[in-house]
């Protein structure tokens, strides 16, 4: 789990480790590979929900399907039920409440199963019931042995689930807690 | 499992004329643009058959060239809302499915705007072309791909700026200026029949290859710019 003040640099770290942004010095290794070639294994989910408003939520999953090759619904279906949303839903996304948008926005981010999770502020918007049903989903993938990055402040939601907290101050790390320690 | 880079065009492509369907955001500025230029001009001369001939090729393109880059505005704005293009650039295709899929969608948008504009300009200008109307075909399919190929390009790299919309013809407009001669001059050339638009025709196949080439080469580092 990533914390920090705002401006720390939580967001702009996990654009460095999506590939979107440069770091200014150093580099970064995913998997042992460079982000870039490693991009299939990153799922992203920003502030912004990255959907087109003018397209249904299954239309969107189904675009951004066709750029990992995946052209079967299956997944995408099994996506947006887990986030609790209906995969027949014929609404545009433009007309989805914030809640909502933020759910599918987290089945675009996860219908490739992919290794790593980079999730910001994933509960922002989201009612309680949406919220403790996104972080069983995000506590059994990480049982599946994959990796989530999530910057959050509600801490109460996921902090039992977390092996770390890293605490991020003015683009430096400034602590780094093991969970239980935190907890203690 | 790797998506193939006629699979990302087509998924772009489909993509964008689906939400073009849906909004028609591109289709009604650019058609807007264009019906203004022809009734503006039509209303500050009076031309004969001979003076239509002339003048018609630079009106024609100029309506085109501008409606165009309102076009390309739009068709990059909407990658911004809400940061989709963030959702592309974070997955593994290839940055060339995306830049073809939106040259054919604009290409597309272009072309039935000028399946409109065409039948009134002639009717606005009296027009008759003294030349073989299948090279009127070939100079306008290929100066659409000039335009359109050109102009999705610096889109992409101006979309970024803060004042997009004037970066755009910055950019697009000087490098664009040997395609819209030769368009320009073979339009002229067909139309008045006085001369053979062969040259001209020539220029613009070379034009578009080059900068077709050039465009795909280059896309995938203006798409990761930050």
């Amino acid at each position: 789990m990533l914390r920090g003040e705002n401006g720390a640099g939580k967001s702009t770290l996990l654009r460095m480790i999506a590939g979107l942004s440069e770091p200014s010095s150093g580099s970064i290794l995913l998997f042992g590979r460079k982000t870039r070639d490693a991009r299939a294994s990153i799922g992203y989910m920003a502030h912004a929900p990255l959907l087109y408003d003018e397209l249904s939520g299954m239309e969107n999953l189904r675009f951004f399907a066709r750029l990992y090759g995946i052209n079967s619904d299956t997944p995408l279906q099994d996506a947006m039920r887990n986030v609790g949303l209906d995969p027949g839903l014929a609404r545009r996304v433009g007309q989805y409440s914030q809640g909502m948008r933020q759910r599918l926005s987290l089945a675009r981010a996860i219908f490739h199963s992919p290794k790593l999770l980079l999730l910001d502020e994933p509960f922002s918007n989201v009612d309680p019931d949406s919220a403790s049903q996104i972080a069983t989903l995000l506590v059994q993938r990480r049982s599946a042995d994959n990796t989530i990055l999530l910057v959050t402040h509600q801490l109460g939601l996921l902090s039992e689930m977390a092996d770390e907290f890293l605490v991020l101050s003015a683009g430096e790390l400034s602590a780094r807690t093991p969970a239980r320690q935190a907890s203690a | 499992m790797k998506t193939s880079l006629l699979q990302l065009i087509a998924a772009n492509l489909a993509k964008d004329l689906r939400l073009e369907w849906r909004s028609r955001d591109v289709f009604n500025s650019m058609l807007f643009f264009a019906l203004l230029v022809v009734v503006i001009f039509s209303f500050a001369f009076e031309p004969t058959a001979e003076e239509s001939r002339r003048l018609a090729g630079g009106l024609f393109w100029v309506a085109f060239l501008f409606s165009t880059i309102v076009a390309l505005n739009q068709s990059w704005a909407r990658e911004l809302r809400n940061g989709v293009l963030d959702a592309y650039r974070v997955s593994p295709s290839a940055a060339e499915g995306l830049l073809l899929g939106k040259v054919l969608s604009n290409f597309i948008f272009v072309a039935l705007l000028e399946c409109l504009m065409v039948p009134l300009f002639v009717l606005f200008y009296n027009l008759t072309a003294a030349g073989p109307l299948w090279q009127l075909a070939v100079i306008l399919f290929l100066g659409t791909w000039a335009l359109v190929v050109n102009g999705t390009f610096f889109a992409a790299l101006s979309i970024r700026t803060r004042n997009r919309e004037l970066m755009l013809p910055l950019l697009l407009l000087p490098v664009s200026i040997p395609a819209v001669t030769s368009m320009v001059s073979a339009t002229t050339a067909v139309l008045t029949g006085e001369s053979s638009p062969a040259t001209h025709i020539k220029l613009l196949v070379a034009y578009c290859v080059v900068f077709t080439a050039a465009g795909f080469a280059m896309f995938d580092m203006v798409l990761n710019a930050e």
